[in-house]
């Protein structure tokens, strides 16, 4: 059971992933896509007993990152973007291609003996309880220093996106 | 879990880590480039808490977590650097923001 | 050492050098002149301090200590100490430097009072005075580092330092370009004597280091010479015309080469061409400088390092050769000279080559009383001539002067005074020096051609007395020929002038007898008279001739007449019959051109050295190795290198393309984790 959810996860993850880097039509074609994606991992996450993390791919990921580009493409009236004239450096694309397929094949080579049976873990392995302890204990200063981070963020984001500085 | 085991999940982050690298290198829209820079985050989330899985240590998933407050915030500041660069332009053409050029 | 040490030595030179040091210091920072009075006590107490100083000391040495261990050292600190070597800046007072300092600072101390009465006729706003008198100072401080320095080193930088002084003494008066132009021949012609000079002391340093006593100090290279005399320096092949070969005695070639630096700083032939050109200076310096003092350093350079001549026999030859053919023929080229002040100048070439004659036929305390007695009526004649360029406002020329006897009665005497000194009638001073001087000549069976030597120096002395008296009768005797306005200007000089040029007189009329010879001292039942001769002995180890006394007052009465007759024709042809010269002259005609014109020699230098140099310096060195090497290749290449590497290839990587740059960081990325994870 496990198993078949996996295949259909990772397929939809991957075919989405597709999706959103070779839709040479609207980005918002792109945009949906990638919604696809982050749902398909945080089906992922789920089958791996992170549902904490999972949880927060939807609300965070799929929720609010992926409808602030849907916003942004909205706002700046894109059309079609496409693939309009001929694709400069392709000798650079070529590259990207076969590294990226070397770097897949070359992991599975390496990862080829880690097809160990996992281990068992408690059930509250993952739990929002579980997390939450954790980070409010053992990682307390990260949690700080990424709400200054946020703060940083939301001035930024202010600050680059208006018209004219008064 | 069958036969599936970490080694899977492993793949599979890797062949989304490659796409996306894929999609910024090759997409010459702007928004495109960093919806792809979002895969390759991802990616990166669903190797570590594989990891974390497999260790049996929640520390993998704790990173994870850290790593999603961290991208989140880049995308805002990111799309309001494309939003007013492209305000500036009136393209979202990555080739057209070649001033840096010797 | 004990017992030799005196402290007061240090201050024979420091006097002076700080008179220098604060005139002009004092000059650059305050940049005006202090007050007259105070420019000449400081000028003239200086030298004057030193002598009186000197003159105790040498007493003091002359009384306190026995013959055999006469010397007093002043160890101021060691300069070098490189393992064995040793090098002390230190001061050695015996009995051949004693006589060189009293000479340099009682001539030297009467030339600064002669030069404030001298100097102060020119009212220039330039601060000539004290610059004037600075320079003198430093210049006395050099040459009593030279005389007083105990080894070769200190003797080096005073050499170095008179040099310098000359320079900036001959050059004076600079806003005139030709004065600076001799200021620089007398430079640059030093330092070809110079190096000489080095390789000469290196040579020496070498031999007495392989010899195991690595040392440069004059008293312990004379105790150690034995162990040196035998050494030899291998001669190369395509040098087999060298006389000695296969092998040169290695203490006559650093002989050599000292001598070359003796020539250039004594002014012998082929280093002579500077000093005619060296009268552009002021008087007083050509007084001090040219005739006195730094002229003599070279023959007191031989003296000093007599032990080591004496072991050349080749070196001394050639010594005594030079000295013999630049004394002939450099009054032969004072016979035709109209300036009053080259006339001397000539006359101190053609002297200097008697010294260096003397040192060498061995015989060096000849030579150093011949230095004194120069100094002296040498001095005499240049203050004198000063005297007469002043009242003649400034005129050089013999042939627009004239009948001064009578408007110059103080300068005329004193200058009669010393042109019979050099002259050589007894019993002025002149003539007992350059007597030793001959008959040593004579008597020198070691020379080859010593007999030759021995005539050409009584040629010489025959053409000495002519030209001078030439010069005497021409300048005082007779009619005026100088023009109305000049004639009523023409007066005595003052008393700061006038002093100086009386007590030189005195000391021409008696100086002679610091060295008498023996033989006369017998007549008059005086043992041992030669008190310079048996001063010196224990330092210069020169050997008393053998002669029997009827000989001696022989080759003595030959010399005076030979003086005598030189007189004898000047009288003639420029007092009682002028209108036979003129006659000669055109019956000479070429020949007396290429006199007057001192053989042409400097434009043979000219034409053979200066230009070729010249022509290498501009094209080879100027344009090829500074403009085309340095600046071409070096600095100009590698900037066209560099600009060629960035704008060729490097500029490539900034293509403004954010994509390239994502490219560039995924592959190094990739990279770095192939690196990490294969555990490289």
């Amino acid at each position: 059971m496990r198993a078949a959810l996996f295949w259909i996860f990772s397929t939809a993850a991957v075919g989405s992933a597709l999706g959103v880097v070779g839709s040479l039509r609207s980005p918002i074609n792109s945009a949906l896509s990638l919604v696809v994606s982050m749902l398909a991992l945080a089906g992922l996450y789920i089958l791996l007993e992170a549902q904490f993390v999972g949880l927060i791919q939807v609300m965070v990921y799929a929720g609010a990152i992926v409808v602030l580009f849907l916003f942004v493409i909205m706002l700046l009236n894109l059309r079609g973007s496409g693939a309009a004239g001929a694709e400069n450096q392709p000798i650079a694309k070529a590259l990207g291609a076969l590294v990226a397929v070397a770097g897949t094949l070359w992991l599975a080579r390496t990862l080829a003996a880690s097809r160990a049976p996992w281990p068992d873990v408690e059930a509250s392995f993952g739990t929002t309880q579980a997390i939450g302890e954790a980070l409010y204990t053992d990682y307390v200063l990260s949690v700080q220093v990424a709400g200054v981070l946020l703060l940083a963020g939301i001035v930024a984001a202010v600050v680059l996106a208006k018209k004219k500085i008064d | 879990m069958g036969d599936i085991s970490g080694f899977h999940f492993q793949i599979v982050a890797a062949l989304i880590f490659s796409i996306g690298a894929l999609g910024v290198l090759l997409r010459r829209n702007m928004i495109v480039m960093f919806m792809s820079i979002e895969l390759m985050l991802n990616a990166a989330n669903l190797s570590l808490v594989s990891f974390s899985r497999e260790l049996g240590n929640d520390q993998g998933q704790i990173l994870a977590f850290m790593v999603m407050v961290v991208a989140a915030v880049e995308v805002a500041v990111g799309l309001a650097i494309i939003i007013s660069l492209v305000r500036n332009r009136d393209t979202v053409n990555i080739e057209d923001t070649s001033q840096l050029k010797w | 050492m004990t017992g030799h040490e005196n402290a007061a030595l240090r201050w024979i030179p420091l006097l002076p050098l700080v008179a220098a040091a604060l005139s002009g210091l004092w000059l650059v920072f305050a940049r005006r002149e202090l007050p007259r009075a105070a420019v000449i006590a400081l000028a003239c107490g200086a030298p004057i301090a030193s002598f009186a100083i000197s003159v105790v000391q040498v007493f003091q040495l002359a009384t306190a200590l026995p013959a055999d261990a006469r010397y007093y050292t002043d160890n101021l600190y060691t300069w070098i100490s490189a393992g064995d070597f040793h090098a002390e800046l230190a001061f050695l007072l015996d009995p051949l430097s004693a006589v060189m300092v009293l000479v340099v600072t009682g001539v030297g101390s009467l030339i600064h009072i002669y030069a404030v009465g001298y100097m102060d006729d020119d009212h220039r706003e330039d601060h000539g005075f004290q610059r004037f008198f600075a320079y003198l100072n430093l210049f006395t401080f050099s040459m009593l580092m030279l005389v007083l320095g105990d080894n070769l080193l200190v003797m080096f930088v005073g050499w170095e330092g008179v040099g310098v002084c000359s320079y900036l003494l001959i050059g004076f008066w600079y806003l005139e370009s030709a004065n600076a132009a001799a200021g620089m021949k007398a430079f640059v012609v030093n330092r070809i004597g110079d190096f000489g000079f080095l390789l000469g002391i290196f040579l020496l340093f070498w031999a007495f280091a392989a010899a195991g006593v690595p040392t440069i100090e004059f008293r312990e290279m004379a105790a150690n010479v034995g162990l040196v005399a035998g050494q030899t320096l291998a001669v190369p092949d395509w040098l087999s015309f060298v006389p000695g070969y296969p092998s040169v005695p290695l203490l006559t070639l650093a002989c050599l080469c000292l001598f070359v630096g003796a020539c250039g700083k004594s002014a012998q032939i082929p280093l002579y061409v500077w000093l005619p050109d060296a009268m552009a200076g002021p008087t007083p310096v050509s007084a001090l400088i040219h005739a006195a003092t730094m002229v003599t350093a070279g023959v007191y350079m031989v003296c000093r390092m007599s032990f080591a001549f004496s072991l050349s026999p080749g070196a001394q030859a050639t010594v005594a050769w030079t000295g013999a053919l630049t004394a002939f023929f450099a009054a032969t080229i004072g016979l035709a000279q109209n300036d009053i002040k080259k006339v001397l100048a000539y006359s101190t070439v053609s002297q200097l080559g008697y010294m260096f004659m003397a040192a060498g036929v061995a015989a060096y305390s000849a030579a150093i009383f011949h230095v004194m007695t120069h100094a002296f009526f040498k001095a005499l004649l240049f203050l004198g001539a000063g005297s007469v360029i002043l009242g003649m406002h400034h005129e050089q020329d013999i042939t627009r002067m004239g009948g001064l006897r009578r408007r110059m009665p103080v300068t005329w005497l004193t200058f009669l005074v010393g042109v019979i000194a050099i002259a050589g009638v007894p019993p002025f001073a002149g003539f007992f020096s350059k007597d030793e001087i001959l008959l040593a000549a004579n008597l020198a069976h070691d020379i080859p051609g010593h007999h030759t030597l021995w005539l050409i120096g009584l040629a010489t002395a025959f053409l000495t007395a002519f030209y001078m008296f030439r010069l005497y009768y021409l300048v005082f005797t007779g009619h005026s020929r100088a023009d109305h306005h000049t004639q009523d200007h023409i007066h005595e000089s003052g008393k700061w002038v006038l002093v100086p040029l009386v007590v030189l007189a005195v000391l021409s009329l008696i100086g002679g007898f610091f060295g008498l010879p023996d033989a006369y001292g017998e007549l008059v039942g005086v043992q041992e008279s030669n008190s310079l001769h048996h001063f010196l002995q224990p330092v210069v180890n020169a050997p008393a001739h053998e002669i029997d006394h009827a000989t001696e007052f022989r080759l003595a009465a030959l010399i005076t007449a030979i003086g005598l007759a030189g007189i004898a024709l000047a009288t003639l042809l420029y007092y009682w019959r002028k209108d036979l010269v003129a006659g000669i002259v055109s019956a000479l005609g070429p020949l007396y051109a290429l006199v007057r014109d001192k053989y042409r020699i400097d434009e043979l230098y000219d034409l053979v050295i200066v230009r070729p140099l010249g022509a290498i310096s501009r094209g080879i060195l100027a344009r090829g190795v500074d403009q085309g090497l340095i600046d071409g290749v070096g600095v100009n290449g590698t900037a066209s290198f560099v600009r060629a590497t960035a704008d060729g290839a490097l500029k490539y990587l900034q293509t403004g393309f954010a994509q390239s740059y994502l490219l560039a960081m995924v592959l190094g990325g990739a990279l770095l984790v192939a690196w990490l994870v294969r555990g490289a």
